[in-house]
């Protein structure tokens, strides 16, 4: 007994890793039952994997049984691995004993489509359906939306999950129809405005009737594969910049393309996943987000590409010089938050500060700012005076000079010459 | 300079810093019992634990500042730290002697030492939230040793208490020998009469603890993508002194 359900626990963790959402953030479930579990509104990482990736949620297939053949996925129809199925008792149990010694802080279940949409559904719906009505289970629950999949279905899914997440897969739907010809964008859209509608419908009616349930409380997510087709950064971060506008989802993730088969139309196997170019997607949708650029600042079609040695940030900030230097002491709190080498944290910082006085350089780097970094784009109390313009191209030369980042020591994903 | 010696107790520390408002020395240096090493020069009091003085100053303190800063103050404490003692002092000397709102001063070096160390003790904090491991004993306890760099028992009391509701569990500090036990209804604090190992024996396992051990590593290593490893990534998330507490990481015997 203990030697299948550890065979099949391998199989079904190793086919749903390639899903790199982890979040188990943004709920607000609350042990009110004296059952088990609570969520935390931050999210809690338990562990980190040794590729660095962090292990909140037990997150496996139900089956990598498929009957799909998309040339991007490990599971596809057409692909030699070992198959299994846990049954509904297994992922409850498996749940809740990993629940109860505080391994994980729930569980995310995804699933390849066996007979049909409705059909696998179905199955996760009863999991997370017996995880919170027979165990109390107040834990987190991520379930992956089957596209095509009746409305009927989701909306049940919707008041045991905490979060929902439908892949998009390519970044553009001629990349997703080269690689998967039976899916489709439009497939991904429908449920996921399905789902956004009834969020807000509920959140409505929840403020005349205190007794709705909760539904989605966390909120959707998508996520894209990025390098297995060839869109620009452009191409993607103006989809992804689409999905959050549209659909109010909470996060997109970039997954850089792991060569997984032999098909000719994609990167071969061996070759290096784009760590890199996930990285600077990643700091580009953390500026969107949080930094307030608008994604046509950081990309447009004279920078369709986003820059491999320096972040985006500080590209930006090197197209537009003619902005900087800016007085700390005066500056909008929006425009101290746009100087490469200031995060948010120590941007607050600085504006609550400069009300006791004009602040001095040794001040800015205590409060903890990369001050190397932004010096260059700065004027403080006891900045001297200079006359020439700073010029972006020797800035650049400066900062990188200092610059230890680990990627300068990674070889990147070049092309092979031969 | 006068050094102020105090019991090492948040009481102690409070009513230092009464003492030193009645008895108004020049400037003081204060020092918990243990950090204590006895000098020749300066003029050494011995602070005596007064709750009255202490809620005196507390209370003063929340009128300045109010709770959430005071939840900051206490945080620091708890880090247990020398210089934080002494960084302390001086935040409330500068918060007393300061009109209001002195505390969002982040150019001052109290405020952001005290800051500083806050944000030190909330990580460990969170880190025992994420790292603590529990195992079920044959008395169908869950229990988890810990040997935190701070002080963070206190805080982490009611996190366990909301997420583990309905099982009993005891956390024990094998470095400050206390620990907390929840038996279903409340938390209590609880001191054991021989501290424990961090490895705890199997004999007083419950039967499928081996089991969930084995699945878990399983699962570790089979939701690790090879392609992708960054051991520097993985050792900065996971520092390598918390790798005694996690099933995952322990070494198979």
């Amino acid at each position: 007994m203990s030697e299948r359900i550890r065979q099949k626990l391998q199989i079904l963790a190793d086919a749903a890793k390639y899903d790199v959402s982890c979040s188990s953030s943004g709920s607000n479930r609350k042990n009110n039952n004296k059952g088990l579990g609570d969520a935390s509104n931050s999210g809690i990482c338990h562990s980190y994997t040794e590729d660095g990736r962090c292990v909140s949620l037990l997150k496996i297939l139900l089956t990598n049984h498929c009957i799909f053949d998309c040339a991007f996925c490990v599971s596809r129809k057409s692909n030699d691995v070992q198959r299994a199925a846990f049954t509904v008792d297994e992922v409850v149990e498996l749940t809740m004993g990993f629940y109860r010694r505080n391994y994980i802080e729930g569980l995310f279940l995804s699933s390849g489509i066996f007979k049909n949409a409705d059909y696998t559904m179905e199955r996760l719906v009863r999991i997370a359906k017996k995880l919170r009505l027979e165990n109390n289970f107040n834990g987190y629950i991520h379930l992956k939306t089957i596209p095509g999949a009746s409305e009927e279905l989701l909306t049940e899914a919707g008041l045991y999950a905490d979060r929902m997440s439908i892949n998009l897969e390519m970044p553009t739907a001629a990349g997703l129809k080269l690689l998967a010809p039976d899916k489709s964008h439009d497939d991904v859209k429908k449920p996921l405005g399905f789902i956004k509608d009834s969020i807000i419908a509920l959140k409505d009616e929840k403020k005349i009737i205190k007794s709705v349930p909760k539904f989605v409380p966390a909120g959707q997510s998508t996520q894209m594969v990025i390098g297995a087709t060839p869109e620009t950064d452009m191409e993607i971060m103006y989809s992804a910049n689409e999905y959050y506008k549209n659909y109010d989802l909470k996060r997109v993730y970039y997954s850089g393309y792991i060569p997984i088969s032999y098909d000719d139309r994609m990167p071969m196997i061996g070759s290096q996943p784009p760590l890199l170019r996930e990285n600077r997607l990643y700091q580009t949708d953390w500026l969107m987000r949080f930094y307030g650029f608008d994604v046509h600042e950081l990309l447009n079609v004279k920078n369709p590409h986003l820059d491999i040695d320096i972040d985006p940030k500080l590209s930006w900030a090197l197209r537009n010089m003619e902005q900087f230097p800016i007085d700390i002491n005066t500056a909008e709190y929006q425009m101290i938050l746009r100087v490469p080498g200031i995060g948010v944290g120590s941007a607050k910082k600085i504006v609550m500060a400069r009300k006791f006085g004009r602040l001095r350089s040794d001040q800015l780097q205590k409060i903890g700012i990369a001050y190397n970094r932004a010096k260059h784009f700065i004027r403080c109390a006891d900045s001297i005076f200079q006359i020439n313009e700073p010029d972006a191209l020797h800035v650049k030369g400066l900062i990188l000079s200092e610059s230890k980042s680990k990627y300068l020591k990674i070889p990147q994903n070049q092309l092979a010459l031969f | 300079m006068d050094i102020y010696v105090f019991d090492g107790t948040m009481e102690g520390l409070l009513t230092a810093i009464f003492e030193f408002y009645e008895r108004k020395p020049k400037t003081i240096q204060l020092v918990s019992q243990q950090h204590f090493q006895p000098v020749l020069l300066d003029e050494v009091y011995e602070v005596t634990s007064d709750e009255n003085k202490a809620q005196r100053v507390w209370q003063g303190l929340k009128k300045k500042i109010g709770a959430e800063w005071l939840l900051r103050f206490y945080k620091a404490y708890l880090s247990e730290d020398a210089a934080t003692f002494q960084q302390l002092f001086q935040f409330s000397c500068y918060i007393f002697d300061s009109p209001t709102g002195a505390e969002k001063n982040f150019g001052h070096p109290a405020v952001l030492a005290v800051t500083q160390m806050e944000k030190s003790v909330n990580r460990e904090r969170h880190r025992m939230t994420a790292f603590i491991r529990f195992e079920e004993t044959i008395d169908g306890i869950f229990y988890a040793p810990i040997e935190p760099d701070f002080n963070v028992l206190p805080l982490i009391s009611n996190f366990f208490k909301n997420r583990y509701a309905d099982q009993r569990w005891i956390i024990y500090d094998l470095k400050r020998h206390f620990g907390l036990y929840y038996d279903l209804n409340k938390v209590e604090e609880i001191v054991l009469e021989e501290t424990p190992n961090i490895k705890t024996p199997a004999d007083l396992l419950y039967g499928k603890e081996e089991l969930y051990g084995l699945l878990w590593k399983d699962y570790f290593k089979s939701t690790n993508i090879t392609a992708r490893k960054n051991m520097k990534l993985h050792i900065s998330h996971v520092p390598k002194r918390y790798w005694k507490y996690l099933t995952e990481k322990r070494e198979i015997e």
